[in-house]
């Protein structure tokens, strides 16, 4: 088990035909992934890669009964490409692009609250990695080969501290059984929270190690939920200690600029609400392994 | 991306704000023509730098004659100008602008954000202006108004005008205040906008409502729909650095330690920054070479982060996904061969072709310290660091 994506989870690839669409259906194909068809405006009617492409996403689900979509859209036309996955009835929509302005997603956000929460579609991006079940389906563009599939649940804004955590994890011999790219906008299509609320029901996630960065409030308001609803312990960590104030490092959502932004209010936050918080990025692997040893002993 | 005062007020203008009248100086003499042209006995000499705070730090300069208004300019122009808001080293002053001064009765506060929390525009205005919003949050959070817009509708009249009678306005000043707040909410939204503050908002003796200051800062993921406001950037108030890494696509932020840093991705370098700090150093820089990084883009990275002259090592740290470690490493030698090193280079790969990436450095014979995890490459650059100062 795991969350959000299995090898049975059918996937389109939207903007399958250009060339980081092309190059990442190609390495999820290589993973496992169920690649089921991709979406091109008017490209429809071709093959590419031994899939077949169609006009509209629309037209996609109708054919082949995909659930889950990736979007490979350049920024002026992503927000568009991740409604319209949501309005043909798309339950889990990845997108990976960097560079969306943050009013388009404030209208994509909106437009997702049209559909009654059953058939409401989730966001998982913009600016991420994707996500990826080890063993089982990779929904992104990470590498592959550096996660070994168990029982840790994986969250991260950053897709490159996202692998830097699964080489730590799987240094010490800990496997993940998902890993989620939550992206690095000031404006997440979903949140620490969800994620947490997901890893939290799944049978088959022990822990879950949450990795944030300065800016915005998400992080603290996943402690708090942590607190009270969560079983499951929690490592935590906020990279940008060293971040100066009002600066924008890289991602367009890591900047201080509130009370509360920084990453040491940030993990004292975590701590006080009883997350174990990780001393330093180099550390996620022997933390999370001294948490799940002590709760061996425990139990 | 931010702009000047002078800009924000007249992008604000076009909108249907209205703001005092005012013209931009490059010189004391235009400053002085700008005065004659706006009429009027009494003129504000204003400092154009992006940052706030100028009126304590003397950036503002009240003129009754016009001899006061070429003096103010002279000796503004040309100097850099320290606020609590530049830094130390503060930002060069290279306009002002010359704006009328009109009598006033009342300081109020006006301001929108993209609201994280809420994922929407937040209005915010107060009684309190002319104060820094975040004083007036931490000591008198009654004291402020706000409002969230619904992004399907936009801003309805009914609540500029609630704001406008929260705000104490005169039955005769409410129609301008709702004309003011409307056309604000619009100039952000169809310029996507990020932060907008006119504060002070002034109510004039004859009861009119004008911008007497404005900030604005835009949204640069927008930039491309956004043509006349990117024309707008003055490269002038950033670090030369920054808009050298800027024209590579590449991003820089300087700071003050000594080991420079080249990553990928940038919540990776916000965390080989704060692991140098573990380990008991200082990073020089943020910088992030982002995906699919050439061997020349790498290249550049090395000579920007060399340009600034208290690096005394280099780390680089790589994780490669969409990059690749093979095309990193010939960069790395690509680089050792154009540009002078000088400094210990500590190389952590590791990802995507590591083995082919490894291979390519050992083969370049190139003086060189290498790693395999994140906490041994901040320690070794540490450690390199330490060892050039105590044989210097």
């Amino acid at each position: 088990m795991s969350i959000l994506i299995d090898e049975t989870t059918p996937i389109l690839v939207q903007g399958i035909t250009g060339d980081k669409g092309s190059f990442h259906a190609k390495e999820m194909l290589e993973y496992g992934s169920k690649v089921v068809g991709g979406v091109t405006p008017g490209k429809g009617g071709r093959s590419h890669l031994g899939i077949p492409v169609f006009n509209t996403v629309k037209d996609a689900v109708r054919e082949t009964g995909a659930t889950t979509s990736i979007t490979f859209v350049a920024p002026p036309f992503a927000a568009d490409a991740i409604m319209e996955a949501a309005d043909a009835g798309i339950r889990l929509i990845c997108s990976i692009t960097d560079g969306i302005p943050a009013q388009d997603m404030m209208r994509v956000k909106r437009y997702l609250k049209r559909y009654p929460k059953e058939r409401r579609s989730m966001v998982v991006g913009p600016n991420c990695a994707g996500i990826i079940s080890p063993g089982q389906s990779m929904l992104g563009i990470m590498p592959g080969h550096i996660y070994l599939k168990g029982n840790i649940g994986v969250i991260s804004r950053s897709g490159t501290l996202g692998y830097e955590a699964a080489s730590q994890m799987k240094a010490v011999g800990l496997g993940i059984s998902t890993s989620v790219g939550i992206g690095g906008d000031p404006i997440n299509g979903s949140s620490f929270l969800d994620h947490l609320a997901l890893f939290e029901a799944d049978p088959d996630t022990d822990a879950v190690l949450m990795i944030g960065e300065i800016g915005g409030p998400q992080e603290a308001e996943a402690a708090a939920w942590i607190r009270d609803n969560m079983s499951k312990p929690v490592v935590g960590f906020v990279a940008g200690l060293t971040a100066p104030k009002g600066r924008r490092m890289g991602h367009a959502g890591a900047i201080i600029s509130a009370a509360g932004d920084s990453a040491a209010e940030k993990a004292e936050i975590m701590r006080s609400y009883g997350l174990t918080v990780a001393p330093s990025p180099g550390e996620f692997g022997t933390t999370m392994a001294e948490v799940m040893a002590t709760r061996r002993k425990a139990a | 991306m931010d702009v000047h005062e002078y800009q924000a007020k007249e992008l604000l203008a076009s909108f249907g704000v209205p703001i005092p009248k005012g013209a931009v100086a490059f010189s004391p003499d235009q400053a002085v023509y700008a005065a004659t042209e706006l009429g009027g006995w009494h003129w504000a000499v204003k400092a154009q730098i992006h940052a706030g705070a100028r009126g304590k730090a003397g950036g503002i300069r009240l003129c009754k004659t016009y001899n006061e208004v070429r003096d103010a300019a002279k000796d503004l122009l040309g100097r850099r100008l320290v606020t609590h808001q530049t830094g130390p080293e503060g930002k060069p002053v290279q306009r002002v602008y010359i704006e009328t001064a009109d009598p006033f009765d009342r300081e109020l506060y006006l301001g929108f954000v993209l609201d994280r929390k809420a994922e929407r525009v937040r209005v915010i205005a107060s009684q309190r202006g002319g104060m820094d919003i975040e004083e007036i949050a931490a000591t008198e959070p009654e004291a402020l108004l706000q409002v969230v817009v619904e992004p399907a509708v936009g801003l309805q009249q009914f609540e500029a005008r609630e704001l406008a009678f929260q705000l104490g306005l005169d039955i005769k000043q409410v129609g301008g205040a709702v004309k003011t707040i409307m056309s604000a909410y619009r100039a952000f939204r169809d310029c996507d906008a990020t932060m907008l503050e006119i504060n002070p908002l002034v109510v004039t003796k004859d009861d009119r409502v004008l911008a007497l200051d404005a900030k604005m800062s835009f949204d640069d993921n927008a930039l491309f729909r956004r043509r006349a406001i990117a024309d707008m950037h003055d490269p002038s108030q950033s670090d030369p650095r920054e808009a050298q890494a800027a024209e590579h696509n590449l991003n820089y932020i300087g700071l003050d330690g000594e080991i420079g840093c080249i990553v990928n991705g940038a919540g990776l370098a916000m965390a080989t920054m704060d692991m140098i700090k573990h380990a008991g150093g200082e990073p020089a820089n943020f910088l992030d070479v982002g995906g699919g990084a050439s061997p020349q883009r790498v290249a550049t990275a090395f000579r920007l982060v060399l340009s600034d002259p208290n690096v005394k090592a280099i780390l680089v740290n790589i994780f490669a996904g969409i990059n690749r470690c093979d095309w990193i490493a010939q960069g790395v030698v690509q680089a050792a061969q154009e540009v002078k090193i000088g400094v210990p280079l500590v190389v952590r790969l590791a990802g995507t072709n590591v083995e082919a990436g490894k291979a390519i450095l050992e083969k370049s014979g190139l003086d060189l310290i290498t790693a395999d995890t994140l906490t041994e490459a901040a320690e070794k650059a540490v450690r390199a660091v330490e060892a050039a100062r105590t044989t210097h």
